[in-house]
């Protein structure tokens, strides 16, 4: 095998690295040291524990101490209590705040309006009443737990270099958990909540499961190593348990080190541990929390995404990259339409949706065919985009039924939809803000088409980039395309999931007549690769041009549907668009 | 089962010493809700203030109600202040959160190194006053508290919503942008708010000066408490949050009344958790 420098050094350092500090305790060094070095660890794997569902997916927990804690006393009162041996209570310390975890993110995750701080907020009150329940009943009782008589099995030649050696074995273990989901399905689906959740689910990402995933993750961790630390501490009492330094720490140090790395936060937690340690051994303890908040805030104003992507922004400064050359292949785009199939793909049989008292679809029923183009077309109100909301999956029906392919979709979760092979794009673009072009599109092509190989979806989100007018900007992000650009970057990720239907809200709302000429000639192209579009646009000369059908929404009713000539001609169609007067 | 009486003095008590969660909490709600910034380093002014007025009063002994008229212009200044920090680097409500915590430690260091670590207690001729109404007692302070919190709630809540200036702010928290075009002169308001909110700090220090016992590690053992009530009394609404408070109050004293002292933070996170799960059509 070929040496690769770039990528073959680093893993040999983190080899090295491993091995020196696993062998450390047989140094037999003064206890100090593998207990400061026990602490780095310990606050390494708990924040990184945390950022796997804070950082990646930004759900802001600061209930860590609830997890965390559980993991204590579960160790501690089954070993001290019930004479299990010390390792074997470490899954159970584990598996019980993995499960709280499922049992909150259950609830609390199907709330739609539930973000950020209310999170957050609910997250610290779950802490205080686990806290209040573990001292007033037998768990504590109120005297604490003392782990004096608990063996403490001899893994090194002393107890505190045992105790260094878990606390490391957890270290390595999570930070292995936080770069394999950094690199995996779910972390790609994480970072899609992060920046637009709605958009994510409607892609294909299971956001529900997902979360839930993280959080018993990032739970099961906590626990683990409040599991070693309860050894490491000794005696447990409630209130140093359940302390609010822990979220906060853990959350400070996730923040200065950055949150949506994977290794962001080790390097914060080792930064503020080391900081902390000096004051306090010192004797400064008080001088060193201060400044630990004086850290915090001039992190926050002046590197709000933390160390590591601001050093990664520096290094990438320093080093230009070298111009890749953007070859890219776009297959020839076979312009003779297909002739319309009978096949009805869509069916859609007295859809209703009701907000509150207002009625936005009132019993619509439509067919769509395959391989057609069918406008939907309306006044403001008139239901269209609800219409595409319902059939994407973002609401579910009121009443009625939708059928793709004959398969009852109009109360199945949007991923689900997405799935079966049905792609929208959004009147206002809503790309991922903090993923590069190509990320936005090769999330899609992931979630929403058949399983395939990364480096296949790799070339054809390539591909689908090439073919809406976007090569040579893979690597922006989406806040440097123009209006134009960002709206077929939203054309990009609906067809890079290659769907059966393709579901357009005003793609040409905002575009100049040039740019609406390209789109128009996109939208062709699309349908003579084989999809099925409905579409909504109120540019009539587009609707005219493109459709093969066009439908007429009216108060959240089929007020009108047949060929687009003969359409525009209904003076019952004139009549709600520009008033009886005009209708003659 | 306790007495009726036992109950209905634990019930007044609750209401009573709500009444100091409410008054905490209208300043949090206020910023929050219509400037969008969480500020942590409410608990550490209110405190701050709560040991100037106490060091006033042992050393100097200056009355709590002159040291008051200083501290809370001071509190004002400082709230200011710390806008214009969110303002010049463009805090978000997660940074203004982390900052605050922040401030809020820096705060306690601080102190902790003038004052130490130890329980301090302002003896005043105030704190052993109650008036007796039938078979109840109820301590003046408390009540003071309340009529002042319930005073500042309802001026509040007035100037929100009748005066121009209020309901410029309330529509400055919808749509910044959309204010902005109407007219809005939203960031001096928003410095007026903060200042006001951290002057209700002000004057929730005083009372705390006068009935509880300081010590630096309590700044944080409001907090939960008042964020709960923040949340339930519905963000932006300072007669909400004093309501909020009150109920939270009575509902921790009647747990302590009932099943034993240690079980009353339950309470309040309890009704927390129900509230965001029932998700009411008023929050």
């Amino acid at each position: 095998m070929a040496v690769n420098p770039a990528r073959d050094l680093p893993r040999l350092a983190a080899v090295i690295g491993i091995g020196v500090f696993a062998l450390l305790p047989m140094a037999k060094l003064p206890a100090f040291y593998d207990s400061f070095l026990y602490l780095v660890f310990f606050w390494i794997s708990l924040s990184t524990s945390w950022t796997l569902l804070s950082g990646f997916a930004g759900y802001f927990s600061l209930g860590h101490a609830a997890f965390f804690g559980i993991g204590m006393y579960a160790t501690a009162v089954l070993s001290a209590k019930f004479d299990v041996p010390f390792l074997l209570t470490l899954p159970v310390a584990a598996a019980i705040p993995a499960l709280l975890a499922v049992g909150i993110g259950a609830v609390v995750f199907r709330l739609r309006r539930l973000r950020g701080e209310l999170f957050a907020l609910l997250t610290l009150a779950v802490t205080f009443v686990i806290a209040t329940i573990v001292l007033n009943t037998p768990i504590d009782g109120g005297g604490g737990i003392v782990m004096s008589a608990v063996p403490l099995p001899a893994i090194m030649p002393t107890p505190t270099g045992s105790i260094y050696a878990l606390g490391f074995v957890l270290c390595v273990g999570t930070l292995a958990i936080a770069w394999k989901v950094a690199h995996s399905r779910l972390g790609m689906g994480l970072f899609a909540i992060h920046d637009d959740e709605d958009v994510a689910e409607a892609k294909g990402v299971p956001t529900f499961r997902y979360k839930l995933s993280a959080f018993a993750l990032s739970a099961g961790i906590a626990g683990a190593v409040g599991g070693v630390h309860a050894m490491y501490v000794g005696f447990l009492t409630v209130s140093g348990t359940f302390e609010l330094t822990v979220p906060l720490y853990v959350v400070l140090m996730s923040v200065i080190g950055g949150s949506r790395s994977w290794f962001g936060p080790a390097i914060g937690a080792a930064f503020i541990t080391t900081l902390l340690y000096a004051f306090i051994s010192g004797g400064e303890a008080m001088i060193g929390r201060a400044l630990v908040g004086v850290i915090l805030i001039v992190a926050i104003l002046w590197l709000p995404d933390g160390l590591v992507p601001a050093l990664k922004k520096w290094l990438a400064r320093r080093r230009p990259a070298i111009a890749k050359p953007a070859i890219v292949h776009v297959a020839p785009v076979v312009a003779t339409a297909r002739p319309l199939g009978e096949r009805v793909l869509l069916q859609v049989r007295g859809a209703a949706k009701r907000f509150g008292g207002l009625q936005a679809l009132a019993g619509v029923d439509l067919d769509v065919r395959e391989g057609e183009i069918l406008g939907l077309v309306g006044p403001n109100g008139s239901g269209k985009t609800t219409l595409i909301n319902v059939i994407s999956g973002f609401y579910p029906l009121s009443g009625g039924t939708i059928t793709i392919d004959g398969a009852e979709i109009g109360h199945v979760p949007a991923h689900a939809i997405a799935r079966r092979g049905v792609a929208r794009t959004y009147q206002i673009p809503r790309p991922f803000v903090n993923m590069t072009v190509l990320d936005n599109v090769i999330l899609a092509a992931t979630f929403g088409g058949p399983p395939r190989r990364a480096a296949d979806i790799r070339d054809e989100a390539l591909h689908w980039i090439g073919f809406t007018g976007l090569a040579g900007k893979e690597d922006v992000l989406p806040a440097g395309l123009n209006l134009h650009e960002r709206k077929f970057l939203e054309l990009a990720r609906a067809l890079a999931a290659k769907p059966k239907l393709l579901l357009l809200d005003e793609v040409l709302s905002g575009l100049n007549p040039a740019e609406v000429d390209n789109a128009i000639r996109l939208v062709r192209a699309i349908r003579a690769q084989g999809a099925t579009i409905v579409f909504v646009e109120h540019l009539m000369r587009a609707v005219i041009e493109l459709s093969d059908r066009i439908a007429v929404l009216n108060e959240g009713k089929l007020f009108a549907l047949g060929a687009p000539r003969d359409v525009m001609r209904d003076p019952r169609v004139v009549s709600i668009y520009l008033g009886k007067a005009y209708a003659a | 089962m306790p007495s009726v009486t036992l109950l209905g003095q634990a019930l007044i008590s609750g209401v009573l010493a709500g009444g100091l969660y409410g008054l905490l909490a209208m300043g949090l709600s206020l910023s929050w809700g219509l400037l969008r910034l969480v500020n942590l380093s409410h608990f550490a002014l209110a405190f701050l203030a709560a040991y100037i007025v106490y060091e006033l009063g042992t050393n100097y002994h200056v009355e709590p109600w002159w040291s008051a008229a200083m501290v809370v212009p001071a509190m004002f200044a400082i709230g200011a202040g710390q806008h214009w920090l969110f303002d010049r680097f463009k805090v978000n409500e997660l940074g203004s959160l982390l900052m605050t915590f922040s401030f809020a430690v820096i705060l306690e260091v601080a102190i902790q190194l003038y004052w130490t670590a130890d329980f301090r207690r302002y003896e005043t001729e105030y704190a052993t006053r109650s008036l007796k109404v039938g078979p109840f007692y109820i301590p003046v302070l408390d009540l003071t508290l309340c009529i002042v919190a319930g005073a500042l709630a309802w001026g509040t809540w007035l100037w929100l919503r009748q005066t121009y200036v209020g309901k410029a702010l309330r529509a400055a928290a919808e749509d910044p942008e959309i204010a902005a075009a109407y007219g809005v002169n939203h960031k001096k308001l928003a410095y007026l708010l903060s200042g006001i909110g951290a002057a209700y700090a002000g004057v929730a220090g005083t009372f705390i000066a006068l009935i509880a016992t300081l010590a630096p590690a309590q700044i944080w053992t409001y907090l939960g408490v008042v964020f709960a009530v923040v949340i339930i009394g519905r963000l932006g609404n300072p007669l909400g949050a004093l309501l909020a408070g009150m109920l939270i109050g009575a509902s921790e004293s009647l747990a302590q009344a009932v099943l034993s002292p240690a079980w009353s933070p339950i309470v309040s996170f309890s009704v927390l958790i129900v509230i965001l799960l029932w998700d009411p059509e008023w929050l």
